[in-house]
């Protein structure tokens, strides 16, 4: 792949980066992301990767831009609501850069579809926002393979960690099985600051930008948290777990198989 | 006993378990909590049974399910 002048000129600033460069640069224009989830993580994320000139962005998700989304969900805009979310965020990474391919995918991620989609991808981000959904994401990405960017928010803190199946810590090392419903607050009635969804996703791209470029440390073996109220960072070092369900020496789940839904309801 | 949690400097008693040290630390629900003591995640089970020493780092490891 040769960069033409106009985009020698677009990435200009990462290209005068002696990590990246037009190798690197071009390194980004052929790989292939996938976000799960167009949301508070997945907008900044898919926004930023579609800027950097990432070749082929795939968005799946199933639900449509209601008016309350709209507070960080940045990919969406006011005009947007009612619209499936796909839309509106494939319509915009087209707008910010056309060069990248976009791939919409209007369904829920699930056992029956989710290795199919994740098959032609490089990087999975989840931004997700149930444990269901994370929990499969989870084993989705050790059965098919693929690195994953695994994120949680609530209120006012997060937290990430990047799990290269098999040779790292997964979700289910850390977190055995999802919580009963309702015992843990996860979204909506939960509340969040729209920015801390922001900063999440934002470390989730560039997480996916630097396995795609080689460079640096991931965040694999860590745990990342981010309490934003006292502006703290920690990055707790976490192993894989001889014991985990998928990925330990006695393996129990041996199939992709749909973890059962937790409401997402707060308990009063 | 001094030990880490979650980073920070905490004096707790001598033989206190990790069920013990939840409560202590007012987590207000323990079973949605991993621990991880040295490094190491803790099996659910192990809680009641296993006693913090002196000098241990503990990690409260919260559930988080939100994304959107
Ligand atoms: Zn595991």
């Amino acid at each position: 792949m040769n960069l033409t002048d106009s985009q020698i000129e677009r990435y200009s600033r990462h290209i005068i980066l002696e990590q990246v460069g037009l190798a690197g640069q071009e390194a980004l224009g052929r790989a292939k992301v996938l976000i799960v989830g167009a949301g508070g993580l997945g907008s900044p994320a898919a926004l930023y990767l579609g800027a950097a000139g990432v070749g082929t962005l795939g968005i799946a998700d199933a639900d449509a831009v209601d008016l309350s989304n709209l507070q960080r969900q940045v990919i969406h805009h006011t005009a947007d609501v009612g619209r499936p979310k796909v839309e509106s965020a494939a319509e915009r990474i087209r707008a910010l850069n056309p060069e990248v391919t976009v791939r919409a995918y209007p369904e829920r991620v699930r056992a029956a579809n989710a290795l199919a989609i994740m098959r032609d991808y490089d990087f999975v981000i989840d931004g997700t926002d149930s444990f269901a959904a994370k929990f499969l994401l989870n084993d989705a990405a050790y059965f098919a393979g693929k690195p994953l960017s695994h994120a949680g928010i609530l209120r006012f803190e997060g937290q990430l960690t990047t799990i290269r199946p098999g040779a790292s810590a997964c979700y289910r090392c850390l977190f055995r099985e999802p919580p009963p419903a309702g015992a843990v607050p996860s979204c909506s009635q939960a509340g969040v600051l729209g920015v801390l969804a922001g900063v999440v996703g934002c470390l989730q791209a560039t997480e996916a930008i630097k396995y795609i470029l080689g460079l640096g440390e991931l965040l694999t073996d860590s745990l990342l948290t981010y309490d934003a109220l006292a502006m703290r960072f920690r990055k707790v070092a976490v192993r894989r777990s001889p014991d985990c369900p998928l990925c330990g020496d006695r393996p129990s789940i041996k199939e992709l198989v749909d973890p059962e839904e937790a409401a997402c309801e707060l308990r009063p | 006993m001094k030990i880490a949690v979650n980073g920070d400097a905490a004096e707790v008693r001598d033989g206190l378990n990790v069920l013990e040290l939840l409560a202590e630390r007012q987590v207000k629900m323990p079973d949605m909590v991993s621990v991880e003591l040295n490094g190491e995640i803790l099996a659910r089970p192990d809680f009641a049974t296993t006693i913090v020493r002196d000098g241990d780092q503990v990690e409260f490891l919260y559930f988080m399910g939100g994304g959107a």
